[in-house]
Order: C-alpha cells, then sequence, then structure tokens
C-alpha cells in the first residue's frame, strides 16, 4: 500500500519534467471535457463577460451607479431642457450634447470593460528558477523568505522591483498588485470603483478620456440648465418656472457638485499625465524632491507635451493574457481557489496533481500560511512589514485631497506624511483618520446623487477595511491607490480563514 | 509546415532537461527589453554571438512596437476621434510588430535552435516577462 502510493508520487514527479505534463489519470478525462478558455480559470478576482472580450473587476456595483447616474442626469436634460432650448437658442445644444453624451459612454465602457494591463501569473517553472536563484544567491534552504526585492537603475535612478508573492514575479517598475482585483497590473494608476475596474496601462488613457469628456458635459449641463431657468423666469417669473421644469433642479444640484469633483479629479490627473507619474507613485511621493535633492522622475520624458503625448496617444499594448485562448492540455493550470494563499512552495503542478501525499503536504502548508497571511497579505502588495520602508508611503492621500475642492477640503491632511513613518506609527493613524473618515461619511450621505467623483474618498462602510495594524493608507484615502500597503478587504480574509479551515479538514481526513 | 511537424516531433519524443529563462532589463525603463547576458546552461549547445543576436534582434523589434512615433501618434489621434471604434477594423501597430516576432522566433527554431536541442518560446505566451529556452535532452539529437 505505501510503496504504491510512493510510485504515484513518483509518476507525478516524473510527468511534471516532461513537456506532455498529463498523467495517466488526467488525460483519458481532459479528452472527454470540451475545451475550456484561459478566462475560465484565471486566477485572478475578476468577472469575465460575453466570452471573456469584457473584464471587469469583482465588485461592480459602483459602477452600475456611476451609469445610471449618468443616464439618468442626461435622460432627464435631453428631455426635459432640450426640447426649449433648441426653440429657443439653437439646435445644435442638444447636438453637442448628445455627442459628449455617447464619448462619455463610449470611454466610460472602453475603461470598465477592458484589460488595465494584468500581467499574469508566472508559470511553475519560471517560478522555480527564480526560487532557485534566490537561494543561490541567498544560500539558504527551507522556510526563510526569498528576498523581496532587486535594484535597478533606470535612467540614473536607483528603483527597486518588489517580489509578488501571488503571481510569484518580480514586478516590473510601476506595476502594482491590486488587491482588490489580486492581480498585478502594468503601470498601476489606482482601482477604481467608480468605473468597476483597475486603471493601468492599457485603459489610462480612456479613463483620462472619460474624466475629462465628463468635466465637458457635466459643465455644459450645469450651464445650459441654468440658462434654460433663467430664459424660463424671464417669460414666467422664477418660482413658476422652477415648477415647470422641476427636473431641471434636480439636474442643477447633480451637476453642481459633480463640477467641483470632476473637474479637479481632471485637473489632478492632467497634471500626472504632464509630469508622466502614477497616481500610485504621487500619492507616496516617489518622485518628490522632497525625498532627496537628486531625486527625479526617470520615466518622465522632460517635456510636457511629449509625456502628453506619450501617455494619450502611444503604442496601444495589446492584452497579455490572452483570455479567449483555449487552456493547453499539457500546461497545468493553477486552480482559482488557491488564490493569494499560494505562496511559500505551493506550486500550480502540486496543486493539479491528485497525489495524497501532495495533499497532506498541501493542507499543512494550508495551514500554515493561512496562520500567517495576516503578514504576508501585505507582503503580496507591499513586500516590507519589518522593514519601514520609505516606499511604504503609509497614508499620504493629502496630495490627492488637495486637488479635489468642496466637500473634500475637509479631508485635507496637508503635507503628505513622512514617508519614514514606523510600523507603530502606522497603526495609530487609521484610528485618527476614523473621526475624519467619519465626516467625510456625512458629507457622502448629504448630497446623496453625487456624480463619480472623489474616486479617491467616499468610500461605502463595506469598503472601509478593518486595518490590520500595519495597514497605513488609511481606511478613507488611498485604499486604492496605495494597493501597495495592502487594501484589506474584508472578503479576501474571510476566504483565507476559509481556506484554512478546509486545510484543517484535509489534514485530519488524511 | 514539415518543419514545425518535426518540432514537434522532438517535443512530444524528447524530455524536457532544462528550462532557462531571459529575464527582463529594466535599465532603459519600462520599454520591453530582454538580458542579453549568455545564461551558463547554453554554453554547450549554441554560440554565444548567436545568441546575443537573436535577444538583440527580439529588443530591437520591441522597441520598434513601442517607438513613440510619427505613425503611433497618428494611430493614437485618429483613434481617439472615432472613439476607438477604428480598432474594430484595423490591428495596432503594436499588434503588427507582435506577429513579425512571433515569425522571426519560429524562424530562427527551425534554422538555429532546433538543430542544436533547444527551443525558444515566445515571450508574449509568457507575458512578455521571460524568454523560455527548453533544453532538450541529448538523446533526442542522436537518433
Amino acid at each position: 500500500m505505501h510503496l504504491g502510493v510512493s510510485e504515484s508520487m513518483r509518476e507525478c514527479e516524473y510527468s511534471q519534467i516532461s513537456t506532455r505534463s498529463s498523467t495517466p489519470m488526467e488525460t483519458p478525462y481532459k479528452k472527454r471535457t470540451p475545451k475550456k478558455k484561459k478566462w475560465e480559470s484565471f486566477p485572478g478576482r475578476n468577472k469575465f463577460y460575453c466570452d471573456g472580450r469584457i473584464m471587469m473587476a469583482k465588485q461592480t456595483g459602483v459602477f452600475y451607479l456611476t451609469l445610471v447616474l449618468i443616464l439618468v442626469t442626461c435622460g432627464l436634460f435631453f428631455t426635459f431642457d432640450c426640447p426649449y432650448l433648441a426653440l429657443q437658442l439653437t439646435p445644435a445644444i442638444p447636438v453637442i450634447g448628445g455627442a459628449l453624451f455617447l464619448f462619455v459612454l463610449g470611454t466610460l465602457l472602453r475603461t470598465s470593460f477592458s484589460d488595465p494591463g494584468v500581467l499574469p501569473r508566472a508559470t511553475p517553472d519560471e517560478a522555480a528558477d527564480l526560487e532557485r536563484q534566490i537561494d543561490v544567491a541567498n544560500g539558504s534552504t527551507g522556510y526563510r523568505p526569498p528576498p523581496r526585492t532587486k535594484e535597478v537603475v533606470i535612467n540614473g535612478q536607483t528603483v527597486k522591483l518588489k517580489y509578488c508573492f501571488t503571481c510569484k514575479i518580480f514586478r516590473p517598475p510601476r506595476a502594482s498588485h491590486c488587491s482588490l482585483c489580486d492581480n498585478c497590473v502594468e503601470r498601476f494608476d489606482h482601482h477604481c470603483p467608480w468605473v468597476g475596474n483597475c486603471v493601468g496601462r492599457r485603459n489610462y488613457r480612456f479613463f483620462y478620456m472619460f474624466i475629462l469628456s465628463l468635466s465637458f458635459l457635466t459643465i455644459f449641463i450645469f450651464a445650459f440648465v441654468i440658462t434654460h431657468i433663467i430664459l424660463r423666469s424671464h417669460q414666467s417669473g422664477f418660482l413658476s418656472a422652477l415648477k415647470g421644469s422641476p427636473a431641471s433642479v434636480l439636474e442643477v444640484v447633480v451637476c453642481f457638485f459633480s463640477v467641483w469633483s470632476i473637474v479637479g479629479l481632471s485637473g489632478f490627473h492632467t497634471y500626472l499625465i504632464s509630469s508622466n507619474q502614477t497616481t500610485n507613485e504621487d500619492i507616496k511621493g516617489s518622485w518628490s524632491s522632497k525625498r532627496g535633492k537628486d531625486n527625479y522622475n526617470p520615466y518622465s520624458y522632460g517635456n510636457i507635451f511629449t509625456n502628453c503625448f506619450a501617455a494619450l496617444c502611444g503604442p496601444l499594448p495589446p492584452s497579455l493574457i490572452d483570455r479567449r485562448g483555449f487552456i493547453q492540455s499539457d500546461t497545468p493550470q493553477l486552480a482559482p481557489s488557491t488564490n493569494g494563499i499560494t505562496m511559500y512552495g505551493a506550486t500550480q503542478s502540486q496543486q493539479s496533481h491528485m497525489c495524497d501525499q501532495d495533499q497532506c503536504i498541501q493542507s499543512t502548508k494550508f495551514v500554515l500560511q493561512a496562520a500567517t497571511t495576516p503578514l504576508l497579505q501585505q507582503q503580496s502588495s507591499e513586500p516590507i512589514i519589518l522593514t519601514a520602508s520609505s516606499e511604504n508611503g503609509s497614508s499620504l492621500p493629502g496630495r490627492t485631497a488637495l486637488t479635489l475642492g468642496g466637500p473634500c477640503t475637509s479631508l485635507t491632511l496637508g503635507q503628505p506624511t513622512p514617508p519614514t513613518s514606523t510600523p507603530s506609527l502606522s497603526c495609530h493613524e487609521p484610528t485618527d483618520m476614523l473621526p475624519i473618515h467619519g465626516l467625510s461619511h456625512t458629507h457622502n450621505h448629504s448630497h446623496p446623487i453625487q456624480e463619480p467623483v472623489a474616486h479617491h474618498h467616499f468610500l461605502t462602510p463595506e469598503e472601509v477595511p478593518s486595518p490590520p495594524g500595519m495597514l497605513p493608507c488609511g481606511s478613507p484615502m488611498g485604499h486604492s491607490h496605495t494597493m501597495q500597503a495592502g487594501f484589506y478587504n474584508p472578503a479576501s480574509q474571510d476566504s483565507l480563514h476559509e481556506d484554512s479551515v478546509r486545510g484543517l479538514v484535509k489534514l485530519s481526513s488524511v | 509546415m514539415a518543419e514545425t511537424h518535426s518540432l514537434q516531433d522532438m517535443r512530444q519524443q524528447a524530455a524536457v532537461a532544462a528550462k532557462v529563462f531571459i529575464q527582463r532589463d529594466y535599465t532603459n525603463g519600462t520599454v520591453c527589453q530582454f538580458q542579453t547576458k549568455f545564461p551558463s546552461e547554453l554554453e554547450t549547445r549554441i554560440d554565444k554571438q548567436q545568441f546575443e543576436e537573436t535577444v538583440r534582434t527580439l529588443n530591437n523589434l520591441y522597441a520598434e512596437a513601442e517607438k513613440l512615433g510619427s505613425q503611433s501618434y497618428i494611430e493614437g489621434c485618429l483613434a481617439c476621434l472615432t472613439a476607438y471604434t477604428i480598432f474594430l477594423c484595423m490591428e495596432t501597430h503594436y499588434e503588427k510588430v507582435l506577429k513579425k516576432i512571433a515569425k522571426y522566433i519560429q524562424e530562427q527554431n527551425d534554422k538555429i535552435y532546433a538543430p542544436r536541442g533547444l527551443l525558444l518560446t515566445d515571450p508574449i505566451e509568457r507575458g512578455l516577462r521571460v524568454i523560455e529556452i527548453a533544453i532538450f535532452e541529448d538523446r533526442s539529437l542522436t537518433r
């Protein structure tokens, strides 16, 4: 019996090496089932529609809110204000409004549905090769964690490349791991709940076009609704004008509050584009001169126009994840349920094989990993826990707060906190932020019909993570930008606990 | 066609002894470039010059794909004006170059790497992270 088990283990070992790595057990099974597409077993926390053509984040509720707000406001405008304005002023108004509206919708859908630039996870061979290289460099074996950073000199600036424990790769510069979507994204800007997707290399220009055109649309509607009311009140008095067109009041209210936030956001992103920075970098002050005299942005082309052109009109790279390709039967696939847990040693091939001994080892690792995951979860995004790294960017939302006007000014924290804050300090920060967060919520609730605004601010209570001590970046603020600091999604915490329980059950059953 | 068939045959019959991964070179920023350092595992199999030539050509091709030239600007502006619907019928410049790269890798495999028991994998299949070179066992060559 025991021999039989070890023999099957050996079989598993061999099949790992050969290119045709399907075990005798698996091949007949695979032949019977139809070929699956890659999106169906995508390891990240994304939702796919239309057979993999559309890709969104898991939480899409706020995106539907955005859509409803835009559609309702524009619908009211075209139905109630445009007829009057077209007759009294010019029919060009609904035409321009219509064009703007279509552009806004187009760019919104393009931002929400496209792949932001997700980096596919390392294949088991790659991961093993990296770990081997790291072990050689370290001279260590066993459970000592591999070094988390690699330094590279880019255009004269030293940049640290961090190792992503979830994706098992050294992240390229400017890439970041989004803990909401559980993916590494190239040129990660931020995760935008209003758009229901991450904003990264491949959809940043669509996002920018969206907020820019939305600013124009908001200002357009606001201006012409006011004009409409004024013209009407000339004819029949102010109050009767309002009574005659009640929808206009609603539109004015919505547009008034949107204008401040959206225009502010557009301005902020215009600044980011012209200096070739991402929201992530700006919040952390990565290239700020405050860090040092010689600190400059190595990615900037030096010229504002070149930076703008590069961001908006540069070549659009294709998606790296090949959602609609078929899964090759000889490449083992990572089981989606093991998201974010596959850290120390548990490789893809181990999961795809059904060897009993493997499962036992797997379960033990699960339990160990689950026990240590509160620390490790941050590692997957910001691998520095014990060392107060200067990149940790503990709660630097101040900058973004500054650029958003209106209701957001109360949340301004002035200077970004100096990057050398220690973990103990950061423990206090979330609690300090809570009263402010409460204030932001009252703001949010008093203006219930807030247009897509403060991407950075108004979190619904469900989105506020329970700060696990280490989390500096503030529940209220850079929840999404500072993915580096590990936004702790309560949902992921639950799944981790679930997995650890599963691991324990497996252990007991063996 | 016959050549690719023999490549596939080789994959099926021979076992992969090892895999070498050529990592990305980030010294020029986020542009896609691969390290030209010659890995020690390939010393017995292929000429250093040959290898460096391959990697350098690939680097040049990727640089061409990501080049900020007038062509990419025109394409970008046109796309913006047509609300990006133009990409439904047209292929982006990047995709065209990727096809060129795939053809180049195929050709390199056929002419240079397969006869030496090596196989290059197109980096796009590895998310542009690495160039994977599979080293096949020697016994397949003695047939």
